[in-house]
């Protein structure tokens, strides 16, 4: 009789632990979701700003095709991966950086189009879109580190497996130029 | 919480006195404090914004602002936008608001928004953001209104004490005999009348800075870049402006004490805020952004002793810095252009109507003016309104 009550204690105690583990995973993990739909928002937002900053540089950069068809194919290329896996993406996106920093820092040499309203306004949103990408990036890998803490150590580790929470992949930069993209590009 | 026990016995004494029994004083305490918390809770922000003249502003006002707000949004992973506000003052202040982080604003004197490049406004907001963040907001309103509690009953009761002693107690005839114990409750009383507000005043003041370090070490790690807000700290320690809509319950909020004294050391107990030069030296000494760093660093700064940050929130490691950023970049507007943008934004936030005219003058057409056509007082030419 002892004996059963005390193994109904221990069952019990068991379950609930198990249960907040449990719980404390999921809530994690859809962090981590949450996170990179953020990303997500960011990064359609910048190929939607890309043909508008196109049509307003067009008329003034004549000289400059190279670096404005890179651009174009960069962005492209980008939304072609928008469904491809995180690492696959970030490359992609970092490419994308790269041209259209290149493409801001020859803005320089055009004083016309430094004036012009339409490309300040759209300068700002890109230097925001920018940076909200890095933000969102910033917040989906600390998510991420935490999640994947959680499902590698003990004891949640155990529940992990146990339910099948897998690690989840950083949003990491690999292409160098990207790093650099935000002060090549506006703060000169 | 030290300031709940000090009102609680305030109320214990208070009801000792008057009513022969501390319940009722301690249940007059509770109902005066549980008043002034909901009125606080549930009114708290939009008496504030609505005292300090506000003024919301859409995505379309003031993109800049929008997008720093924006970007700080996401940076601290709250979940959704806070509203804007823009004050119309030419002091340099900053504060935020809201119940909870679901409810938040933020809000911004005009002459600050003129004042920071992008970088120092993404630490200014940054700091705001991280004081919803982490619930100060609620925090220090509940702790002013407890603080306020405590001060209103301190008053009233030492007057009653101090009259009631003099023309002979209308208690002594009750309760008869206990003369002795009578006098003793008295004076203990009032020497615990005449400090309880102080005393609550310092935990005010102590909570209150520890919560501004936190929010410059979470904006620091938000923005990965200290000096923003260093740079941002040391163009607020520069002006002298006070903000004329600024209260003392509401003075925790906001990004510098707005009652600073020209010269003054707010150091140490008596206020609400740390001292700005000793919050740039931390930022400064930072070697990373994270917690941790800013930990370190506030040691430096203090010479050893204890950290600042709750030992719960610091994770091993380091953050590193952003890339160092460059003051004045190609396409961000200077000093003048924010000016003007600022005032733009702050006339038509009023109703007025802007017409540019040809010859470079901008014409503020106000609300009340009902003419078709209005004529460029500078150089002639006449304009539909």
């Amino acid at each position: 009789m002892v004996a059963g009550i005390i193994i109904g204690i221990i069952v019990g105690v068991l379950l609930i632990v198990f249960w907040i583990l449990y719980n404390g995973l999921v809530r994690r993990r859809n962090q981590v979701k949450n996170s990179w739909a953020q990303i997500d928002v960011q990064l359609k937002r910048r190929h939607d700003l890309i043909p508008n900053l196109m049509e307003t540089v067009k008329g003034y950069m004549k000289h400059e095709r190279e670096t404005m068809e890179a651009v174009t194919k960069a962005r492209n290329l980008a939304q072609q991966l928008s469904s491809a896996g995180a690492g696959e993406r970030a490359k992609a996106e970092g490419e994308l950086s790269s041209a259209l920093s290149r493409l801001l820092a020859v803005v320089e040499n055009y004083p016309d189009l430094k004036a012009n309203q339409n490309f300040l306004a759209l300068q700002e949103e890109l230097t925001s879109t920018e940076n909200k990408i890095s933000f969102s990036r910033q917040f989906y890998n600390d998510s991420v580190l935490r999640y994947n803490n959680q499902t590698q150590m003990v004891p949640s580790n155990i529940v992990a497996s146990m339910t099948g929470f897998k690690a989840s992949e950083f949003f990491e930069v690999t292409v160098a130029a990207e790093r650099e993209a935000p002060k090549v590009s506006f703060t000169q | 919480m030290g300031m709940g026990a000090l009102l609680i016995l305030i109320g214990y004494f208070l009801g000792l006195y008057f009513f022969d029994s501390a319940i009722a004083g301690l249940v007059i305490a509770i109902l005066v404090w549980a008043v002034l918390s909901l009125v606080g809770y549930f009114q708290g922000d939009s008496i504030l914004l609505t005292m300090s003249r506000a003024k919301k502003i859409k995505r379309d006002d003031h993109p800049r602002l929008y997008n720093v707000v924006e970007e700080m949004k996401i940076a601290s992973g709250l979940e959704k936008m806070p509203n804007i506000y823009i004050i119309d003052d030419p002091a340099l202040n900053a504060f935020a608001t809201g119940r909870d982080p679901n409810r938040a604003s933020v809000a911004i004197t005009s002459g600050l928004l003129q004042k920071l490049n992008r970088d120092e406004l993404q630490g200014v907001i940054a700091h705001e953001i991280s004081h919803i963040k982490n619930r100060d907001v609620l925090l220090m309103a509940m702790c002013s209104i407890l603080l306020g509690t405590i001060v209103i009953l301190a008053w009233y009761g030492s007057r009653f004490l101090i009259f009631g002693s003099m023309t002979g107690s209308r208690r002594s005839s009750s309760s008869g005999g206990g003369g002795g114990a009578q006098i003793i409750i008295l004076v203990v009383a009032l020497v615990f009348m005449i400090l309880a507000p102080i005393v609550a005043q310092l935990i005010y003041f102590a909570i209150s800075r520890k919560r501004e370090y936190l929010a410059d070490a979470s904006a620091a790690l938000y923005t990965r870049y200290p000096e923003g807000l260093a740079s941002a700290l040391e163009k607020l320690g520069t002006s002298t402006g006070q903000l004329k809509s600024a209260n003392k319950a509401t003075a925790p909020m906001y990004i510098i004490n707005p009652f600073r004294k020209k010269g003054m050391k707010a150091s140490d107990l008596s206020s609400t805020h740390p001292p700005i030069s000793e919050r740039i030296r931390i930022l400064r000494a930072m070697a990373g952004a994270s917690f941790n760093d800013y930990d370190q660093a506030y040691r430096q700064v203090h010479r050893g002793g204890t950290g600042v940050i709750p030992a719960a929130s610091i994770a091993a490691g380091t953050v590193p810095i952003a890339t160092v950023k460059l003051e004045g970049g190609a396409g961000e507007p200077n000093e003048i252009q924010r000016a003007r943008e600022t005032s733009d934004v702050m006339w038509r936030l009023s109703n007025y109507n802007t017409i540019t005219c040809d010859c470079g003058a901008k014409l503020r057409v106000p609300p009340k003016f009902k003419e078709p056509r209005i004529k460029c007082p500078h150089c002639g030419r006449t304009h539909q309104v």
